[in-house]
């Protein structure tokens, strides 16, 4: 009995499980492991289409009383680069109506025209030609012929499911696409992103903890950066800082501040000096940082809020008997709180800095020294149109996250101990 | 110890003071006035007066009295010495040193002498420089887009400070740019573009997460462990990385520039979110409640649509709404995946707008508006469900 229970049980449990897994498996598990396929391959964006035969429908008199027609046919292979074997074509008549002089390829039978084309180099471009005529010699509904679509079919490679493979790929993107620099790029920018965050989300935090006025609408408005749409405020942004007529730079003219404006997301260095020395900031990288800062310390807030608010008050109040300072109370009560769901917060942070790619791509487009991984994707996929590239730079992508995600648990595990 | 404690009150307070009237004079720039100069140390010395003679007055008079003289004066001294300026301005000025006075009410020479009182006033006026920082820093972006909707490319090119609304036009002049984004570049397909592809991806999720989560929350089988951290880890997985084979089978199959294959997208990639938070609700309602459901001989169809649906309503909405932010707010697959205008959605209409260097900056404006209001008024209305639904999963963006 409760053998059968628990055989229906785990039936029940997958059919309900399935629907989701597939689902998942086919959109997001699937292209992971279709990448390391795509980015052995020479392929390129115009290889992706599927060639197929193309034909248009001509229809021309030829006698007077239209009894006779000629049909062109303009037969096409899509493809510039591949052959399609064995194409067959078809077109169906009025009744009463008969080819005459047909091509030997060709053969009619219960009012079709059956073709067999052989095979098609690329490029194929050729006329084909049938001239019909009506048996009892009558007008015929040339309406009636053109809206009749001849139908083309034929067997080509699918070039994504060849097996040439090559490393070509992979040595471009660690040899020809300044990887190291791309790399460094990814980096700071992810680090700096997610430190930033986290230090302005600590802030935030501890300011809306405190008894204020209205401290549930400043929690709502802190929150608005994350919950906006990044096309829309990456262009506010952009209109912002723009060096022509961008209200930070006119603020900043018009106040004395700067002499003249600064193009904060076009120019890759500016040279600083503090204190006699100089040196050379990212500007456009720190930008997008900032920007990158801007939009997500709200989670970093919202989490790091809900662990303070969890902190018994008890443990202040014994910190106020016994005389402590606010400084005190926040080294030696606050911080050892929050430490657990920082690390946590900077670990999943770092990760999604690590992928960002609207936020970059809707500001500067990689451009100025912006250029991360997940940019390089895009624009090898895309702009350059090298598929086989892109996905090397994506399996380069998932090998790294791979390796941060078992940093990640490893820790994680750890910290779940101590805990 | 006592006068050390006042300088640094009289410090920092008039700092904050400085602050708060320097955005407030920005913020009247931005309204045309032409200030070329932010007279910060001036500002600050008044500010140290001001501050002093608040706490040698003490509790001599009554507070409203005390403060409402103080800013009067202080706004007189502050209009001599300088330029003149519109009456708004000044009334501005007077508002915000009366707010400036308030927030001085605990502070007076008695107090001063306390244990830590510097340490406090230093972490009380972070506290209010930082709501206003914060407050500031967030709100002013989305100031900036909304006036700049209303204004014309010419009237910026030549005062890029000036965002005050010319009243004096007719509404329809007013709102010139979202009638012409919407006659013009046809705004209202892609509202409804993006509507039914973010209320469709809501309801398709449900479908599929509601039935998974429930058999990862209460039943037994074969992987269950193995199903529930995969699905944490594949949500780890960026969607940068999926869209090249992604691109390649929706081209070889026809599914791209169809609202379908996006849909299909979004929901896939919504789907292990929406199942971790849904398991984590269905886990905590109590097992008894579903055992007398199956006494009543219902089969997991019943339990789930009589029992479990109806009491975990909040944690569906919060998911709900999540996942239609995340929809409505998604880019890169509609950039990737949407050529034709036809089937543009919201997001993908604004960049191509912005593709053209020749579209004047209030069109792009007024679409951000258009693709921004809609989640802030869901987010602000429905701000409970909200929060919980971004902790919960919020890792993710």
């Amino acid at each position: 009995m409760s053998n059968t229970l628990l055989k229906l049980e785990k039936r029940t449990a997958y059919t309900l499980v399935l629907p989701a897994v597939l689902l998942v498996f086919a959109i997001v598990l699937f292209p992971i492991f279709a990448n390391v396929w795509i980015s052995f391959k020479n392929i390129e964006l115009k290889d992706i289409r599927i060639p197929e035969p193309r034909v248009k429908k001509i229809v021309k008199l030829i006698s007077e009383n239209q009894s006779e027609l000629k049909i062109i046919y303009k037969l096409r292979n899509s493809s510039l680069i591949q052959e399609i074997r064995n194409v067959q074509f078809q077109d169906k008549f009025p009744k009463d109506i008969s080819p005459i002089n047909l091509d030997s390829r060709c053969n009619f039978q219960s009012k079709k025209v059956i073709c067999n084309f052989g095979n098609w180099e690329a490029k194929y471009r050729k006329n084909f030609e049938i001239i019909i005529r009506n048996d009892n010699s009558e007008t015929i509904d040339v309406k009636l012929i053109k809206s009749q679509k001849p139908i083309l079919s034929g067997k080509a490679d699918n070039p994504l499911l060849s097996t040439n493979f090559t490393l070509e790929n992979f040595k471009k993107v660690f040899y020809e696409n300044n990887f190291v620099e791309l790399l460094l790029t990814t980096f700071y920018f992810t680090f700096f992103g997610t430190v930033g965050a986290i230090i302005f989300g600590i802030l935030a935090a501890q300011l809306v903890n405190q008894n204020i006025q209205g401290r549930t609408y400043m929690r709502g408005i802190l929150l608005f950066p994350y919950v906006g749409p990044v096309v829309a405020l990456a262009y506010t942004w952009t209109l912002l800082l723009d060096p022509n007529s961008g209200t930070l730079n006119a603020l900043l003219v018009n106040f004395n501040i700067i002499e003249k404006p600064i193009n904060l997301l076009g120019q890759k260095y500016i040279t600083m000096s503090i204190l006699g020395f100089e040196f050379k900031l990212r500007l456009a990288l720190t930008t997008v940082i900032f920007f990158e800062i801007w939009r997500y310390f709200p989670l970093a807030f919202l989490f790091i809020l809900a662990r303070l608010q969890a902190i018994p008050q008890s443990l202040y109040e014994a910190a106020d008997v016994d005389g402590a300072s606010p400084i005190q109370k926040f080294i030696h009560i606050t911080l050892p709180q929050i430490t657990a769901i920082i690390s946590i917060l900077f670990m999943i942070r770092f990760i999604w800095n690590f992928n960002k790619f609207e936020d970059i791509f809707l500001l500067t487009g990689g451009a100025s020294g912006t250029r991360t991984l997940p940019i390089n994707v895009y624009q090898q996929g895309f702009a350059v149109s090298d598929i086989g590239m892109g996905s090397a730079v994506s399996i380069v992508i998932v090998m790294l996250l791979i390796s941060f995600m078992v940093i990640y648990f490893r820790l994680i595990g750890k910290r779940a101990n101590e805990i | 110890m006592k006068y050390k404690s006042l300088g640094i009150f009289l410090i920092i307070s008039s700092f904050f003071l400085t602050c708060i009237l320097s955005i407030w004079k920005i913020m009247s720039t931005l309204q045309g006035l032409s200030f070329t100069n932010l007279n910060i140390t001036q500002v600050f010395s008044i500010g140290i007066l001001l501050s002093l003679a608040f706490v040698l007055i003490g509790n001599k008079i009554n507070h409203l009295i005390k403060i409402f003289s103080l800013s009067f004066i202080f706004s007189i001294v502050y209009f001599y010495l300088n330029e003149t300026s519109p009456y708004w301005y000044a009334f501005g000025v007077f508002l915000v040193t009366l707010f400036f006075m308030n927030k001085l009410k605990k502070y007076s020479m008695e107090s001063l002498k306390e244990d830590f009182i510097s340490e406090k006033i230093i972490f009380d006026f972070i506290t209010l420089f930082g709501i206003v920082f914060f407050a500031f820093v967030i709100l002013f972006p989305f100031y900036i887009m909304l006036v700049t909707s209303f204004k014309t490319q010419i009237a910026l090119l030549v005062n890029p400070l000036d965002f005050s609304l010319d009243l004096t036009k007719s509404l329809t002049d007013l709102f010139r740019s979202y009638f012409v984004i919407f006659d013009t570049y046809n705004f209202g397909r892609y509202i409804l573009i993006s509507s039914a592809v973010s209320i469709g991806t809501v309801i398709v999720t449900l479908l599929f997460a509601i039935p998974a989560a429930y058999a990862v929350a209460r039943l037994n089988f074969f992987g269950k462990n193995f199903l529930s951290t995969s699905i944490l880890i594949i949500y780890m997985f960026p969607a940068i990385v999926l869209v090249i084979p992604l691109y390649t089978v929706f081209s070889q199959l026809g599914l791209r520039n169809s609202i379908f294959g996006l849909l299909i997208v979004y929901t896939a990639t919504t789907l292990p979110v929406a199942i971790y938070m849904l398991q984590g609700y269905f886990k905590s309602i109590p097992k008894e409640i579903e055992d007398a459901g199956i006494m009543d001989g219902q089969n997991w169809f019943g339990i789930i649509l009589k029992i479990i649906i109806p009491l975990s309503l909040p944690a569906i909405a919060s998911v709900a709404l999540y996942v239609f932010m995340i929809a409505w707010n998604e880019f890169l697959f509609s950039l990737m995946f949407l050529d034709s205008p036809k089937s543009f959605t919201l997001s993908r209409a604004i960049q191509y707008l912005s593709g053209d260097a020749e579209t004047p900056r209030q069109y792009l404006m007024a679409g951000s508006v258009i693709v921004t209001l809609p989640v802030l008024f869901i987010f602000v209305y429905f701000e409970k469900y909200l929060v919980s639904g971004l902790t919960s999963g919020g890792v993710k963006g």
